[in-house]
């Protein structure tokens, strides 16, 4: 007879306490307020007089644990071995000897991470895992955001000034498990072609009711191949959403010669002045091109720049966008409209212009 | 160890002054077959521009559904050590803090256990630990259970629930945003671990309305931290950024949504009955201003991204919410909500295309929620409504 053996299960993550540095404990929910001394580093201080410096370095997300070691070695040189990542997968250090953040940074930059991405700045890209690790991306998500990322590093390091906050993501197909869907820019990995079938397979790896329920435009019917169960697409209703492939194996999508990217402008989610907002179509295709999609890199510099060289102190893209109204903004970016801008899902009619106030 | 394989094409990610990831795989590909196959797979993507990963399979670890995501790639023979290559989702600590000590205690287990590559964090909000072997899940499992780490949700589970840094390290959190992530994850464990929904379920906690986790945009449950009281001003520090050259007429009050503000320029004045909280003035001077002191949060509800309906932002809930261990009232609301979605939610419908189908108004009476005017934008504009049978005389 088999010995039962104890398992451990359930007990959820470790509470944030035994994660904190002794002056986060004690200052807990007790911060006055905060500065930025200068690009990626702020102090905080507390009702204590506690004070507490943040250095911010950028990372590329997917990291190795041999360079987390030498986060690790950093954290305890300056840090009493404390540090936290952010929402957008910047590596922070948290000090309380201000005399440890010029070596800290020059150790950072030595293993090859710059430091910034705090306020009036471009911080990390949110990405997801393209080619290196899903069975659906449209395109890469690390290798765009790199090439991104070494275009306009001059704006996390803070070599260069913007107006405001500019937010960056990118996601490798509609899935979005980044929701780039509220970013200043959003570079989004598209399909362009319905599924190719898998008659004789669909019958046999997917449950033919799921599939025919998964599509939003019921471009998906039952039908019989050879006395098999099996489904047919009308081709012209679908929308590539891919959905289908994520229930259905045997409904592939990805096409190296028709996925690409498209750009997507004017999201935030923050409540700062203006209410949160979708991003809207810019570029409706641009081919993949690696290693380093050239096309993709000049056109959000260019965005980025247009928007730097307008837009008021802390206008995000979007509301400088809905200040000079969208016509102008296509006509400034020098960016083609077409019939691919015109929204045709559900609540498209609220897209339309309706109204004569045009900037002519 | 076996050489790298040729990367003409990832070579050329490897230049520019931002961090490589090529740079990452490689490093841990001197080290983990695995990631030497990793890498010799991605250069195979960049020059034929098509993904190599087949679609998942259910794998896991004993008694657990979500967590473990599973991949393989279609190209076994060519890269054997990543036949298998699943993805571990890890449950982060709050706020993503932690010590180098419990940092490198997941390297070792890593090391030993899996390709040696991570995403410090998945959008989600969980530590990824990307590729092993199916029999590497559960020692990998007990060994991180064994440092205080367990797994994350994945699949049609509630999703690890994450939280902005909050009162750790901001005046703004309105809310102890760690502290309630922490208490809905532990609380929700089984919902967590076992799959038992129509689809995912998310909840972000956000300190503040600048919303840190875009709670608003990407989860089904969204609580944003706000105040009811008055902007706490201290006059002497507004005129210090005067003095400094801010021009606050221009950079505040015109942006002002509630168009509350004056500044004559000695004083500023608020009209707090008419702020909206949306947190600019505060951003722009914050050692001037502060939120107030009567503070809580907003729940929204039904945040997701296009798949399937169209994307969706969270919309209102509960105006105002007053956070306070252990957190009952809102348990409460999220089990009744989950027991209708559960019962009533279509295959792959999110909460928000749930409330989207059947609309707010039946919604609510069906979780016993009164209507309030702060849920929606204005007020309906088509006169097209229903009454219930009972309802007519």
């Amino acid at each position: 007879m088999t010995e039962a053996t104890q398992r451990v299960t359930d007990i959820g993550p470790p509470h944030h306490e035994k994660m904190m540095p002794p002056v986060i404990q004690k200052n807990y929910g007790k911060w006055v307020s905060h500065e930025i001394l200068k690009p990626g580093v702020m102090v905080h201080e507390a009702e204590s007089g506690d004070k507490l410096y943040t250095v911010r370095a950028g990372s590329p997300r997917l990291v190795s644990i041999w360079k987390l070691r030498k986060f690790a070695d950093l954290a305890d040189k300056y840090c009493g071995g404390h540090l936290r990542f952010t929402s957008r997968h910047n590596a922070e250090f948290l000090l309380t000897d201000p005399a440890g953040i010029d070596p800290l940074i020059a150790d950072l930059k030595a293993i090859g991470h710059p430091v910034g991405g705090i306020g009036a700045a471009i911080t990390s890209i949110v990405h997801t895992q393209g080619w290196v690790h899903c069975h659906s991306a449209a395109t890469d998500a690390s290798g765009i955001v790199k090439a991104v990322m070494d275009a306009i590093d001059p704006y996390f390091t803070g070599t260069k000034k913007i107006p405001g906050k500019l937010r960056i993501a990118l996601a490798c197909c509609l899935n979005m498990c980044g929701a780039v869907h509220c970013s200043d820019i959003a570079i989004l990995g598209i399909h362009r072609r319905p599924p190719r079938t898998d008659v004789g397979a669909v019958g046999k790896l997917c449950e033919i009711p799921n599939v025919v329920a998964s599509c939003p435009t019921a471009a998906i019917r039952p039908a019989q191949k050879d006395g098999a169960s099996t489904v047919e697409v009308i081709e012209e209703q679908c929308m590539y959403c891919a959905n289908c492939y994520t229930v259905c194996p045997a409904m592939p999508l990805n096409d190296p010669v028709n996925d690409g990217v498209s750009i997507w402008v004017g999201g935030k989610v923050s409540n700062a002045r203006s209410e949160p907002t979708f991003s809207k179509l810019a570029v409706p295709y641009i081919p993949n091109n690696p290693p380093r999609w050239p096309e993709v890199v000049d056109c959000v510099v260019k965005l980025v720049e247009l928007w730097a060289a307008n837009a008021r102190p802390y206008e995000r893209m979007g509301e400088w966008i809905n200040r000079i109204t969208w016509p102008k903004f296509f006509r400034m970016a020098e960016l083609p409209f077409s019939k691919e801008h015109i929204d045709d899902f559900k609540h498209a009619g609220l897209t339309f212009k309706r109204s004569a106030q045009l900037v002519h | 160890m076996a050489e790298l394989p040729k990367t003409p094409l990832l070579d050329e990610l490897e230049k520019g002054p931002w961090p490589s990831f090529v740079t990452e795989i490689k490093e841990a590909a001197k080290h983990k077959a695995s990631s030497r196959d990793l890498l010799g797979l991605l250069e195979r993507s960049y020059r034929e521009r098509l993904g190599h990963w087949k679609h998942g399979g259910i794998v896991g670890v004993l008694g657990y559904g979500g967590g473990v995501i599973g991949r393989y790639t279609d190209l076994p023979q060519d890269f054997p050590a990543i036949s298998h290559f699943h993805t571990m989702r890890i449950n982060q600590p709050p706020g993503w803090f932690y010590t180098s000590k419990a940092l490198r205690q997941i390297c070792d287990i890593w090391e030993e256990h899996g390709s040696g590559l991570t995403n410090m964090h998945g959008s989600t909000g969980d530590i990824i630990l990307l590729g092993t072997t199916t029999p590497e899940l559960e020692p990998t499992f007990q060994a991180l259970c064994a440092v205080g780490f367990d797994l994350g949700g994945s699949g049609s589970d509630m999703r690890t629930p994450s939280s902005c840094v909050g009162p750790a390290r901001c005046e703004w959190a309105c809310y102890d945003t760690l502290g309630l992530a922490h208490d809905l994850t532990i609380t929700f464990q089984d919902e967590l671990h076992r799959p038992m929904f129509p689809y995912k379920f998310k909840f972000k906690c956000s300190g503040c309305p600048n919303d840190c986790v875009a709670a608003v945009a990407r989860a089904d449950m969204s609580i944003i931290g706000t105040w009811r009281d008055d902007i706490k001003v201290d006059h002497a520090k507004v005129k210090e950024y005067a003095d400094k050259g801010l021009d606050i007429e221009r950079t505040v009050i015109r942006n002002c949504p509630g168009k509350c503000m004056e500044w004559d320029g000695a004083t500023l004045a608020i009209d707090n009955s008419a702020c909206r909280k949306c947190m600019h003035c505060i951003n722009v001077m914050p050692k001037a201003l502060r939120p107030g002191d009567d503070r809580g949060a907003t729940i929204l509800i039904g945040s997701k991204a296009p798949i399937v309906e169209g994307a969706l932002l969270s919309s209102v809930l509960i105006p105002f919410w007053k956070p306070e261990p252990p957190y009952e009232d809102l348990k409460d609301l999220v089990r009744t909500i989950w027991d209708l979605w559960a019962e009533e939610g279509k295959n792959r419908e999110r909460v928000g295309e749930f409330i989207q189908r059947v609309g707010l108004g039946n919604f609510l009476s069906a979780i016993g929620l009164d209507p309030e005017a702060e849920m929606v934008a204005h007020p309906r504009e088509n006169p097209y409504i229903f009454y219930a049978v009972g309802d007519k005389e």
